[in-house]
């Protein structure tokens, strides 16, 4: 180990001149390119998809026969399902007029055949509160996507190329790493809130607010993944054959660094969603009308003694989310990476 | 070793600065206008909007704003809140409060995290082991929010063990909250003591140490344990952002008049010099425990060596 470490920093000075020079050569390699490209895709391509195919096919036999991928799994297909066509799972829907009457107000489980009973303004507490999963899955897929986009961006230009750049971001990241999650969403969605383009706390607002103060973890993640990737001999080889930077990084590089920025980021889906439901039950996030379990545990808090399942049933829905992406994340992580386990 | 912490400081200078500006106007470029806000239903005259505008700098441009505020806070000025209170003051009162919360905090991480981490550890596979990594995944699934209110309901109202809001019985009204702000980052700790004591017992040196002689105890305590609490005590430096965080969410709950409670209605009244000073402390706080953090690295590994 030590010994290829010695190795490519040796080698790494008279690397980083050539690959000046491959990108400066490249607008007027027109005719020579060409002829290069399909020596160039093939051979490294190939190999690259063997290698991942194994790598994934690997992962998928060594999921399946993960007890608790299967049921993390199972679990967030139905609650995507129940995201996408919540009338599948209920005929009521509580975003019609007059659906809601003031006389069930709180009642508890089992009235009139409710099975979670009813809310505060006399809804059916089971088709709201699966009207709420809605909500969570879109702002945790939606920031997680936004965060991994940021992240890959930054990390792997910062990891590649190093120097001032990579200095700059880093600096950045201590900056937004200092600022507490929930506190800095605080701050920033009452910025957002006042903009023009954004208007009000919505579901634009609270994921833009995510998305900014949650990109760091997988931008330090990817980059120090391409720092251990660049050096290995593949990427020479590409380098050699003569491949520009920006293929080395989008061909070689992004897919062979991005496993443990997947498994990161399935996990911090169900990060995400407890973020927003904190938000939205500090009054600071989704505002009414909107259907989110972090609302409806928000307008269950004063009513705990007399009507405990107000806060029982959002907050076992919500709990069980995030459960589900800790658990896949967790049997990605075995599958993919043995050493970690 | 001193010219590492000198480097290390030096380099919090621009995050300090970087933060602190970064919330300086996210609160500044905050929506209405303050002056209005305070003034209520029957607007002040103009003359007094004009002077307490001076008096609070409102009219210059922001990085004018941003400079004298440092000056001021140079000199130990925090400035005041719009009614006149001092934000010193505002954080001498409540800061204890959190202090004693997040101490409670650690105190419960560090017994029952260490504890259950060591022992799930030392047996591996056995019922305790899995039983730690079931609940430590469980626990880990359930916002702090919700499980605020969980433990209000079955621990305080249903079997009356606890208060359940504010600061009547002293000592006591912190359990609850102190255990609820913990239980994330215990299970973490649980699983990181866990995983790195299983990786340690594997070494060389545990297996010349049973030929020693030693008891299974003393491998434990004397050899492996000190190398495993490194990537524990990392977690705990990067883990008192996040119980800062939570303080906001927990203090609110059990009504705790601390920092995230000030923070939070100053958020809410635009109060914005007070959410400033508030928030540079909290900032301050991490970068400083996390270079704490990276110093003890040394005394606790001896491979470790700073230039």
């Amino acid at each position: 180990m030590s010994e290829r470490t010695e190795r490519d920093s040796q080698s790494s000075v008279p690397r980083d001149e050539f690959a000046g020079r491959t990108e400066g050569r490249m607008p007027g390699d027109g005719p020579v390119a060409p002829a290069h490209r399909p020596r160039d895709a093939e051979v490294p391509d190939s190999t690259e998809d063997l290698r991942q195919a194994s790598l994934w096919s690997d992962a998928w036999r060594q999921l399946r026969r993960n007890k608790l991928f299967i049921v993390a799994a199972t679990l967030l297909l139905v609650l995507t399902v129940m995201a996408a066509f919540p009338q599948l799972f209920t005929s009521i829907d509580p975003r019609e007029r007059g659906v809601c009457q003031l006389a069930n107000s709180r009642q508890g489980p089992g009235t009139n055949g409710a099975w979670f009973g009813y809310d505060i303004f006399g809804c059916d507490y089971y088709s709201t509160v699966v009207y709420g999963a809605r909500v969570s899955m879109i702002i945790g897929l939606v920031v997680v996507g936004g965060a991994m986009v940021i992240g890959v961006f930054l990390g792997a230009l910062a990891g590649f190329f190093g120097g001032w750049f990579d200095n700059l971001v880093a600096r950045l990241t201590d900056i937004v790493y200092g600022l507490p999650l929930i506190l800095g969403a605080i701050l920033l969605l009452n910025l957002l809130a006042a903009d023009r383009f954004f208007g009000e706390r919505n579901l634009a607002t609270v994921s833009t607010a995510l998305i900014l103060l949650s990109w760091m973890t997988f931008m330090r993640l990817f980059r120090s993944s391409v720092i251990s990737i660049k050096d290995t001999d593949y990427v020479s080889a590409a380098r050699a054959m003569g491949a520009t930077n920006s293929r080395i990084i989008l061909k070689h590089i992004v897919p062979n660094a991005l496993a443990p920025v997947l498994v990161y980021g399935t996990i911090a889906v169900g990060g995400i969603i407890a973020a927003e439901a904190t938000l939205s039950f500090l009054g600071i996030g989704l505002q009414q009308p909107a259907i989110s379990w972090g609302l409806q545990i928000n307008s269950a808090q004063n009513f705990i003694r007399s009507s405990p399942h107000l806060l029982f049933f959002p907050s076992i829905f919500l709990s069980v989310t995030v459960l589900s992406f800790i658990l896949l994340g967790d049997a990605l992580r075995d599958a993919l990476d043995p050493k970690l386990r | 070793m001193a010219r590492y912490i000198a480097r290390r400081l030096l380099l919090a200078i621009p995050v300090l600065i970087g933060a602190s500006f970064l919330i300086f106007a996210m609160v500044f470029a905050l929506p209405g206008d303050p002056i209005r806000a305070l003034s209520g239903d029957r607007p002040l005259s103009p003359s007094v909007q004009a002077q307490l505008r001076a008096d609070y700098n409102l009219d210059d441009p922001l990085p004018i704003q941003y400079a004298k505020y440092v000056g001021n806070l140079l000199q130990g000025d925090l400035g005041t809140d719009f009614s006149g209170r001092p934000v010193s003051d505002i954080i001498k009162q409540s800061l204890p409060v959190t202090v004693k919360l997040a101490l409670t905090a650690l105190v419960f991480e560090a017994v029952f995290g260490l504890v259950a981490g060591i022992l799930a550890g030392i047996r591996r596979k056995s019922f305790f082991d899995s039983l730690v990594l079931v609940s430590t995944t469980l626990i880990v699934s359930i916002p702090v929010f919700v499980l605020g209110f969980l433990a209000q309901y079955f621990l305080g109202l249903r079997l009356g063990l606890f208060p359940i809001a504010g600061l009547t019985e002293g000592f006591r009204s912190y359990l609850l909250p102190g255990f609820v702000l913990a239980a994330l980052s215990l299970a973490y700790i649980a699983r990181l003591t866990r995983t790195s004591l299983v990786e340690n017992l594997r070494n060389d040196y545990v297996r010349t140490a049973k030929a020693k002689g030693l008891t299974p105890l003393s491998i434990v305590g004397k050899h492996t344990l000190r190398n495993s609490l490194i990537p524990v005590v990392t977690f705990l430096g990067v883990d008192l952002g996040v119980l800062l965080s939570g303080a906001i969410v927990t203090e609110g709950i059990f009504n705790l008049p601390g920092l995230g409670r000030a923070v939070f209605n100053a958020v809410n009244s635009q109060e914005g010099s007070v959410v400033v000073g508030i928030v540079t402390l909290f900032v301050f706080v991490y970068i400083f425990f996390n270079l704490l953090v990276d110093v003890l690295y040394a005394a606790l590994d001896p491979r470790i060596r700073y230039e």
